[in-house]
């Protein structure tokens, strides 16, 4: 099985955000420009953190279960209906960190109920999720009755829209997320016990591995940075929109998983370079933005530099690159 | 009985007792005019499922049919309202673009070895940005031939109309039925779900299978786009978002294995006349929010996927019964 080494700073992720953040400037000169105000940063990078930070935190989740050959396509229901308790619990006056509590516990109940479904009763995660996928955007509508909830909650906003050490909440988050579950996962066995879940469940099974109740964690962790998206999306817009709030973001943060070199045949998986792989995404929509480019070329150009990072992580173009002698490694990490 | 057709024959029963339940509540429901406008309604929806099923049967999926209906509405409209071609001159330029759309994402599948479900998203994106690239707005679409089809019906006994879409998506699962079971294109589907490699060893061309089989998908999404553009005599980027949710779900409640290898395609006809049986229910009750459709059909799937696992766990230990018999 080859595996890139994760150990070297110039893989295809790294040189592919550098390039679209590279372009993004030639083609709009203040793209690297970043200012001082209020106590804050301001900028077009900094936009790209901000904005791509809830998809990133998706992506950590997406990764832990993409790792274990599994899917989790009901993040985007999950944000709705975390962002939707959120706002109908402030707006029925319980506090803030109420609220927030609230809206993580349903994240953890959503990832529990996948997790049965996968763990328990051996549904294939792609059909299990697409349960919570469609009735999840459904319930949180039930939540908010249809309407978009508007609440004034300076903690619910803080989290949105506030400020820390001059970076963004959702990113200071975000980043916090990652450096925690990097080093949950690489820094103990659960990493280990993830791939090997992963690459042959009852294989691992059989050799002690607990894998119904791994699965169930990975699950549950995901549901949960997703009502952490949620959360913070619902705090950006100051409301809980059931309709809109996380919709496609499942696609996005799957995207970002593959593009951070995650096979989505379990096995493989490196959380940093999945939240790389969301920013690589941001870096293309915000570049696209303030290019001044039509927006609607946006889906456009992003399928094209999907097929772009695909094509140069595809076992044919190894091959291809071991034919001209540049053999790829082959070596584990 | 043949064990291999209990979880059709669940779908079916499950079917027939929910209109039951339905009709005892609302006698209205049991009417040809209801039934016809059953087929019409759903007719885009039915034509995508039957290559879903193809897909789904070869252990693939296909995210970009929903795209793919809303590009071809835009493609179609604008080559009759701005070019002026003749509609069936352009439904068959948009067959051939969707041909090709099908085939690259067939060739991606199968040689860069990409798993379907990246391929068919990073499709979605393009043929959804595309449709959005061609134009922002809903294009009307003013031609005598789409008001001659979409006035062409059959009147059914009790005032029912047949519409011609209607009929169209009955022909597609008939020729999907007959594909899936008859040919041997069908029978390398069904190869290729069971098992990749043996089916390869086995002599089944599974590059040229793979690309038919998106081929095949794209077409038909394409085909429920121009029954989508008659249906609405217009084209907009934005038409058909989440049909292929629909389309899947449609595909899994009729029976059909997401693992692959196992199907049938008047399954998932059952599949969608559930779906819009949830509906048209809700519509009747009209005291129901229609966030009630996406709840209902959440708990549809999760019925359905627990009773055939259920179904496929009781059939493997009959099997082992009936050996030892």
């Amino acid at each position: 099985m080859t595996r890139i080494s994760f150990g070297r700073i110039f893989n295809t992720q790294t040189i592919a955000l550098v390039s679209v953040l590279l372009l993004n400037w030639i083609l709009f000169p203040g793209f690297f420009k970043i200012e001082w105000q209020d106590g804050r940063l301001f900028g077009s990078l900094i936009d790209v953190l901000n904005r791509g930070a809830p998809v990133a935190i998706l992506a950590i989740g997406m990764t832990a279960v993409i790792a274990t050959k599994g899917v989790d396509l009901s993040v985007g229901a999950v944000m709705a209906m975390s962002g939707a308790v959120a706002a109908t619990l402030v707006v029925a006056g319980y506090s803030g960190p109420v609220a927030v509590g609230g809206a993580l516990a349903v994240g953890l109940a959503c990832g529990l109920w996948n997790g049965v479904l996968v763990a328990m009763l051996d549904i294939q995660p792609i059909i299990a999720t697409l349960v919570l996928m469609v009735a999840g955007r459904g319930i949180a509508q039930l939540i908010t009755e249809g309407s978009i909830v508007t609440f004034s909650d300076p903690t619910l906003i803080f989290i949105g829209t506030g400020s820390f050490l001059g970076m963004p909440m959702p990113v200071v988050i975000a980043f916090a997320l990652m450096v925690l579950v990097t080093l949950v996962v690489r820094k103990t066995a659960i990493g280990l016990f993830i791939e090997a879940v992963g690459v042959n469940r009852s294989a691992a099974t059989l050799a002690g591995i607990r894998s119904r109740l791994l699965l169930l964690t990975v699950y549950s962790v995901s549901g949960i940075c997703a009502a952490i998206a949620g959360i913070i999306v619902a705090g950006d817009i100051r409301g809980a929109d059931a309709n809109n709030a996380g919709l496609w973001l499942e696609l996005d943060a799957i995207l970002a998983a593959v593009i951070g070199g995650t096979s989505l045949l379990g096995g493989r998986f490196s959380i940093p370079m999945s939240v790389i792989g969301a920013l690589i995404i941001q870096a293309m929509n915000t570049g696209i933005l303030v290019s001044g480019y039509p927006p609607e070329f946006n889906l456009v150009v992003k399928a094209g530099i999907i097929t772009v990072i695909l094509m140069i992580q595809s076992p044919l173009a190894g091959q291809v690159l071991g034919f001209f002698g540049r053999k790829k490694s082959g070596a584990s990490r | 009985m043949n064990r291999s057709m209990r979880p059709l024959l669940a779908t079916v029963a499950i079917f027939l007792v929910a209109y039951a339940a339905a009709v005892f509540q609302f006698p209205g429901l049991l009417s040809t005019r209801v039934l016809g406008n059953f087929l019409t309604d759903n007719a885009f929806l039915g034509i995508t499922a039957v290559g879903m099923t193809f897909v789904i049967i070869s252990g693939g999926i296909d995210l970009s049919v929903g795209a793919v209906i809303g590009f071809t509405g835009v493609l179609v409209a604008v080559l009759i309202s701005s070019f002026g071609l003749h509609p069936l001159v352009a439904f068959a330029i948009a067959l051939a673009v969707a041909a090709l759309f099908g085939a690259a994402m067939g060739l991606a599948i199968h040689y860069l070895e990409v798993p379907a479900f990246i391929v068919t998203l990073a499709g979605m994106f393009l043929a959804r940005g595309g449709a959005s690239v061609i134009t922002q707005d809903s294009v009307p679409i003013n031609h005598e031939f789409y008001s001659t089809i979409s006035s062409l019906y059959f009147r059914l006994p009790g005032g029912g109309r047949l519409s011609f879409v209607g009929l169209l998506m009955i022909a597609v699962f008939v020729f999907g039925a007959v594909v899936a079971h008859r040919t041997r294109f069908g029978s390398y589907v069904y190869a290729l779900g069971g098992n990749t490699t043996s089916a390869s060893l086995m002599g089944v061309p599974v590059a040229r299978t793979t690309v038919q089989i998106y081929m095949l998908s794209s077409m038909l999404a394409c085909l429920a786009g121009i029954v989508f553009s008659l249906y609405t005599s217009a084209g907009y980027p934005l038409a058909a978002v989440g049909v292929e949710l629909d389309a899947i779900g449609a595909v899994v409640i009729g029976g059909t294995l997401l693992t692959g290898g196992y199907g049938f395609v008047f399954g998932t006809f059952v599949g969608v006349m559930l779906l819009g049986l949830v509906q048209t229910y809700i519509i009747f009750d009209g005291t129901l929010s229609s966030w009630w459709t996406k709840i209902v059909i959440g708990i549809l799937l999760f019925l359905f996927i627990v009773l055939q696992r259920l179904v496929f766990a009781a059939s493997a230990r009959g099997d082992r019964s009936s050996e030892t018999a």
